[in-house]
């Protein structure tokens, strides 16, 4: 398994170097980019706000878990559930409509708040799950995961039980309401293209290049220096922040939050999203989100038009994921990375080609 | 764990506040897996710039001693000191920090990057930007030092090749480069010349007698030609115990060593 992203070695790097920056971001980011920029003037507002904030958001927190996975080989099912501490914790200390718990702090201390509280928890979970390894991380951080639900729907003094919290709104900075539908759509935008670039960037860092060393070679890792364990415990945390900001965006999508928001089902859906979308490329998480968000969405339109009863949504999504991990265990990433495979591939030898 | 990182000064600095203690002073040390002891109660003193061979058959325990300095697997008894350190409970990479290397003898590389890259990821280890979120700049002295090191172990033609691209030989040669990194104060060197064509054991042999003269190691190795014209003294070892030990003349001529070791082979 390649140590490095597959789109950008080193090598690629250095031949590249005489040409500026801005003529070194590939054709695709401008594409992207541009199309990403000007969707509210072609998207109505239900796409806007549905469709792409939410998923946005579940990319930025399936990212964070695509940087555990990818880079640090360490599969977490708590990252919904740190999310939700994010999210719960921006309803407590700043304004919802259960006034009797929440604090009504401006949002300039509520936000940071939240963020460093959900990053605590999100260390010690990493804390106690970097001693584990492969299936038993897997069943370490579901546990906590289900410890959180439960916690948060029996625990009414600072959780408010089975209800949450409603009535959490973005603030109205710069005089805009942040949950109009274009408005939303660039906050969330920012956000995850900011996450996006700053985890590829990591990838080449000295602390993500380590990362990917402890996940081939922990032994090696200890052997030159590097303690092992710590490094794992940052990980969780920098994947915590990921997690945290999406949870916070979230809650303020939806106005609430309630244990349901990270419930057992919605902790697994972060999985099937980094894996469906796949965990080699920072990339992925977004395809996921995109995808899961849309059958989510229409799964029952589309079941409903087909003459079946629409309550089988959950059985489209499923088989969908099915289908996918099917063909590439890799994700839709693997399926690209197949694809111009088989058109570089020489038709006479059957061998892969350099070209473009 | 009772370590604090120390500040790592120069080795000169090192060398001064550690006075004239040797590099390496193994007392009574042994290795138990189960009933099996691969090592028991092996005493060895190494002063710093010493250049020592290991030699014994397969199940010597010569790897197995690597283990316990390194603290890949820690010593049942006995205690390791290192520079007059007592370093018998510190995890590898506190040992690590403190200037011990080691090489492996199946190499354990990170294929996936370039050469340059496992060389910088190898200073990066005991420096403090193995933290750091932000990538190296052009000017930057670690990856200055790593393509330093490229030079050393003679691969400057292929710094920017993926490793997995690489001959066998000169995975061989990046290994070396990586137990270079980050001013060594001790090297311990397994098998470096396993699996190398005559030329490129000359030039391990020019690599190795190149390090510079304070720079001490132990090297385990089955070539004698390899292992007699990089060191100065010998340590034989039989199972699990060290059996004889000398200049490599001694060793060479010991009718005992002969029988044990070199039989038939005119070595």
């Amino acid at each position: 398994m390649a140590v490095v992203d597959p789109f950008e070695t080193r090598a690629d790097a250095a031949a590249r170097e005489d040409r500026s920056w801005l003529e070194r971001i590939p054709a695709a980011y401008w594409v992207v980019g541009l199309v990403l920029l000007i969707m509210p003037a072609i998207a109505g507002d239900f796409v806007l706000f549905q469709i792409f904030g939410w998923t946005f958001i579940l990319g930025l927190i399936a990212l964070g878990l695509m940087f555990l996975g990818g880079y640090g080989g360490m599969v977490s099912l708590a990252q919904m559930s740190i999310a939700g501490m994010g999210g719960y914790m921006v309803a407590i200390f700043g304004v919802s409509a259960i006034d009797t718990i929440s604090l009504g702090w401006p949002w300039y201390i509520a936000v940071p708040i939240s963020l460093i509280i959900a990053m605590i928890f999100g260390t010690l979970t990493g804390w106690l799950a970097v001693r584990t390894e492969g299936i038993y991380t897997i069943m370490i951080t579901l546990a906590i995961a289900a410890a959180f639900f439960y916690f948060t729907r029996q625990n009414y003094v600072i959780f408010n039980g089975f209800s949450g919290f409603n009535g959490v709104l973005p603030p109205m900075l710069f005089g805009v309401d942040w949950r109009g539908p274009a408005a939303f759509y660039y906050l969330t935008l920012f956000w995850a293209a900011l996450g996006y670039f700053v985890v590829l960037y990591i990838s080449r860092a000295p602390f993500g290049l380590a990362l990917q060393g402890v996940r081939d070679n922990p032994r090696r890792m200890s052997a030159l220096g590097f303690n092992v364990t710590a490094h794992r415990v940052a990980a969780y945390t920098f994947a915590s922040l990921l997690a945290a900001i999406g949870g916070i965006l979230l809650t303020w999508q939806s106005a609430q939050i309630s244990p349901g928001t990270a419930a057992i089902g919605a902790a697994i859906d972060i999985l099937v999203i980094a894996v469906i979308g796949g965990l080699r490329h920072p990339v992925g998480p977004f395809i996921g989100a995109l995808i899961y968000v849309i059958l989510k969405t229409y799964a029952i339109d589309a079941l409903v038009a087909m003459g079946l009863s629409g309550e089988r949504f959950q059985l489209l999504v499923g088989v969908t994921f099915l289908i996918i991990v099917f063909w590439s265990p890799d994700g839709i990433l693997g399926l690209w990375d197949k694809f111009r495979e088989s058109r570089n591939r020489d038709p006479l030898t059957g061998r892969g080609g350099e070209g473009p | 764990m009772t370590t604090v990182l120390e500040e790592r000064g120069s080795i000169s600095e090192r060398l001064g506040a550690t006075g004239t203690a040797n590099a390496l002073e193994l007392t009574g040390v042994s290795k138990l897996f189960g009933a099996l002891a691969a090592l028991s109660d092996i005493n060895l003193v190494v002063r710093p710039s010493e250049r020592r061979a290991v030699l014994g058959s397969n199940g010597a325990g010569k790897t197995t001693l690597f283990n316990c300095v390194t603290g890949d697997f820690p010593a049942s008894t006995g205690t390791i000191r290192f520079f007059g350190e007592d370093i018998t409970q510190f995890p590898p990479h506190e040992r690590i920090r403190r200037g011990l290397r080691r090489t492996y003898q199946i190499s354990l590389l990170f294929t996936g990057l370039s050469v340059l890259d496992n060389i910088y990821l190898a200073s990066t280890g005991v420096s403090r930007s193995r933290f750091s979120f932000l990538r190296p700049r052009r000017d930057d002295a670690l990856m200055a030092s790593a393509e330093n090191l490229v030079r050393v172990v003679h691969l400057e033609d292929v710094q920017h090749a993926e490793v997995s691209t690489l001959s066998y030989g000169q995975q061989r040669q990046l290994e070396i480069a990586m137990a270079l990194a980050g001013a060594p104060r001790f090297i311990l060197f397994d098998e470096p010349a396993a699996g190398l064509s005559p030329t490129e054991r000359t030039e391990l042999i020019e690599i190795l007698l190149g390090l510079p003269q304070h720079m001490g190691f132990i090297i385990i190795e089955h070539d004698m030609d390899v292992a007699l014209r990089v060191s100065e003294s010998v340590t034989m070892m039989h199972n699990g115990r060290i059996f004889k030990e000398g200049s490599p003349a001694e060793i060479e001529d010991d009718p005992e060593v002969q029988a044990l070791y070199l039989g038939g082979d005119d070595g």
